[in-house]
């Protein structure tokens, strides 16, 4: 009897761990069934689209080919345009950090009423369609007489108009206004982290303003500006109605080639290859990234 | 060190009009007199607010929008509450995998997404139909849905559960009377937040929708494409005006820091 005793509440627990188990299972089975009939299977129908076979007058072929992928990776065309994606991301997270990440300090250092005020003001647009908030990036920028450019002008910061709409540099504006709350927001929950008293401490005991910031203030804040520029930097590579509204048909990047190979060329397999490498080039980089930086920052995080 | 200092105020002024400045302009356009795009210099007038009554595809994509809104993500609750309950409450074998899976959707681009549905609803014979624009949507907001009902489950008191079962109640009555009131905060923020995902997904949707299921920024979208009018400017501050208007009843009725946060009230 005495071995049975040893075993009595070995099995009991796993008999518990079991039905937990069971039941674990049950409630997220309907879910589970979701995300594989409507998301992993149609994920891989693209994969597999992309080595079909399309021409203008025959269509679809459903053959096993490398076409449209040699053609992605030896067209010049579309390095230029990646090239291009990649360039207008790196350069809309680099400005939503340096602009974002003093803001949200400016932000958490002022009194209850204000802050909750301006945090509302700058959080807000994120509940704006992206559409009538390029648009009117559209209207500011307008031709050479725009709003943007009058002011610039008028403030002496440039001597003659400088075009805005059907360019990159457009495109980078607009978009970092629509990613700035992303940015915001992940500076603002890290700065929520962080002891005022270190500041005032560091004060004390003789530090300057500058010091502060870049000794003690920057190094807290800085895991919050990483992780708000993997969302920043993925989300506009990503982009799709600011790039096509500012951008114009002609200056196009991944998502908007891709709508067009998929709506007006008709060419899905290539469109579908394009969509493919996007998805795997920022898979890659935000995993990367992400490694990357909790290696750096493990201490923080911990 | 816990004032800012002048410069700071000029930088954070700067910002705050900058950020500003897009959606005021959108809005003082919408109001002017002209047949072109022009601030409203000598007078205002609701021309281009009258005009968008010419335009049924307008007010028609406005209720697809909001049907599709809330019909999605109250389906994605369906599914992601019992799914947050299970993620919150047992450890299991392939738990992380499952909540990783759950939550790619926020990861995935929306384009790729788009792409993949289009195929795939052609394919079983449901593109542009309103049941896959439905299913898309479900798929995209469920991980809003699932994250907030999660944080309400993970921080309720499950005493009060066990006290419930020792009293003799059943599973299904333990569901309706104890669990889910206790979890209702994250739900409906969890349902506000997906709403809001659902109401605003141009990206996707515009590669599903076709004629007669255009949402509201999809057929913003193909009209700029076209022509830009004062009508968009008109269309597009009536609807700043209804998600302000939603805010502040939201706010008024519910707490804003409630919905966003999909924290429960305190004091109840």
């Amino acid at each position: 009897m005495s071995a049975a005793d040893d075993t009595a509440p070995a099995n009991a627990a796993s008999t518990a761990d079991t039905r937990d188990a069971r039941a674990a299972w049950a409630l997220t089975a309907p879910a589970l069934m979701l995300f594989i009939g409507v998301l992993v299977i149609p994920l891989a129908m693209t994969v597999m689209l992309s080595f079909h076979d399309w021409g203008q007058y025959k269509g679809i072929e459903p053959v096993f080919i490398l076409k449209n992928w040699h053609e992605v990776a030896t067209d010049p065309y579309f390095a230029e345009m990646f090239w291009r994606t990649f360039r207008i991301a790196l350069l809309t997270t680099l400005i939503t950090a340096v602009l974002g990440a003093p803001e949200a300090y400016i932000l958490n250092r002022m009194s209850g009423r204000w802050k909750s005020f301006f945090l509302l003001v700058i959080l807000g647009p994120l509940l704006i369609s992206v559409v009538a908030r390029t648009l009117g990036w559209a209207l500011l920028f307008g031709g050479n007489n725009g709003l943007v450019n009058k002011l610039l002008m008028s403030l002496g910061l440039i001597g003659k108009p400088l075009p805005f709409m059907f360019t990159e540099t457009g495109m980078v504006v607009a978009l970092a206004h629509v990613m700035m709350p992303f940015m915001v927001l992940s500076v603002w929950a890290a700065l929520q982290r962080v002891d005022p008293q270190i500041e005032n401490a560091a004060l004390s005991l003789g530090a300057s303003p500058p010091t502060i910031i870049r000794r003690i203030v920057l190094p807290q804040i800085m895991p919050g500006v990483l992780s708000g520029a993997i969302i920043v930097f993925s989300l506009s590579a990503s982009a799709f109605a600011t790039p096509a509204i500012i951008g114009g048909r002609r200056l196009k990047v991944a998502a908007t080639l891709a709508y067009d190979e998929f709506l007006n060329t008709l060419n899905w397999p290539l469109g579908a290859a394009v969509a493919v490498l996007l998805l795997v080039a920022l898979v890659m980089i935000v995993v990367g990234s992400n490694a990357l930086i909790e290696r750096r920052y493990a201490e923080v995080f911990r | 060190m816990r004032t800012n200092g002048p410069l700071a105020l000029i930088f954070h002024t700067i910002f705050v009009v900058v950020m500003l400045a897009p959606i005021v302009v959108v809005c003082l356009v919408a109001f002017t007199p002209e047949g072109y795009l022009s601030l409203p210099t000598t007078s205002f007038s609701l021309r281009w607010f009258r005009t968008i009554a010419n335009y049924p595809e307008f007010v028609h994509a406005f209720w697809v929008s909001l049907g599709l809104g809330a019909l999605s993500s109250l389906v994605a609750l369906l599914f992601a509450v019992p799914a947050a309950l299970a993620i919150a409450r047992y450890q299991f074998r392939g738990r992380d995998v499952l909540a990783a899976l759950f939550l790619s959707p926020l990861m995935i681009p929306h384009v790729v997404l788009g792409i993949a549905f289009l195929r795939f609803f052609t394919s079983i014979g449901i593109g542009g139909s309103f049941a896959g624009l439905l299913v898309a949507h479900v798929v995209v907001v469920f991980p809003f849905a699932l994250r907030l009902t999660l944080a309400a489950a993970t921080g309720m008191d499950r005493s009060v559960e066990m006290a419930a079962v020792s009293l003799g109640a059943g599973d299904w009555t333990l569901f309706r009377r104890v669990t889910l009131p206790l979890i209702l905060p994250g739900v409906i923020s969890g349902w506000a937040l997906a709403f809001i995902q659902s109401f605003d997904d141009l990206t996707m949707t515009v590669f599903l929708a076709a004629p007669g299921t255009e949402t509201l920024p999809v057929r913003m979208f193909l009209y700029i494409q076209d022509n830009i009018d004062p009508l968009v400017t008109s269309v597009s501050a009536s609807v700043i005006a209804i998600t302000m208007t939603a805010l502040i009843l939201l706010d008024r009725f519910y707490g804003l820091d409630r919905v966003l946060a999909g924290k429960s009230d305190p004091g109840r």
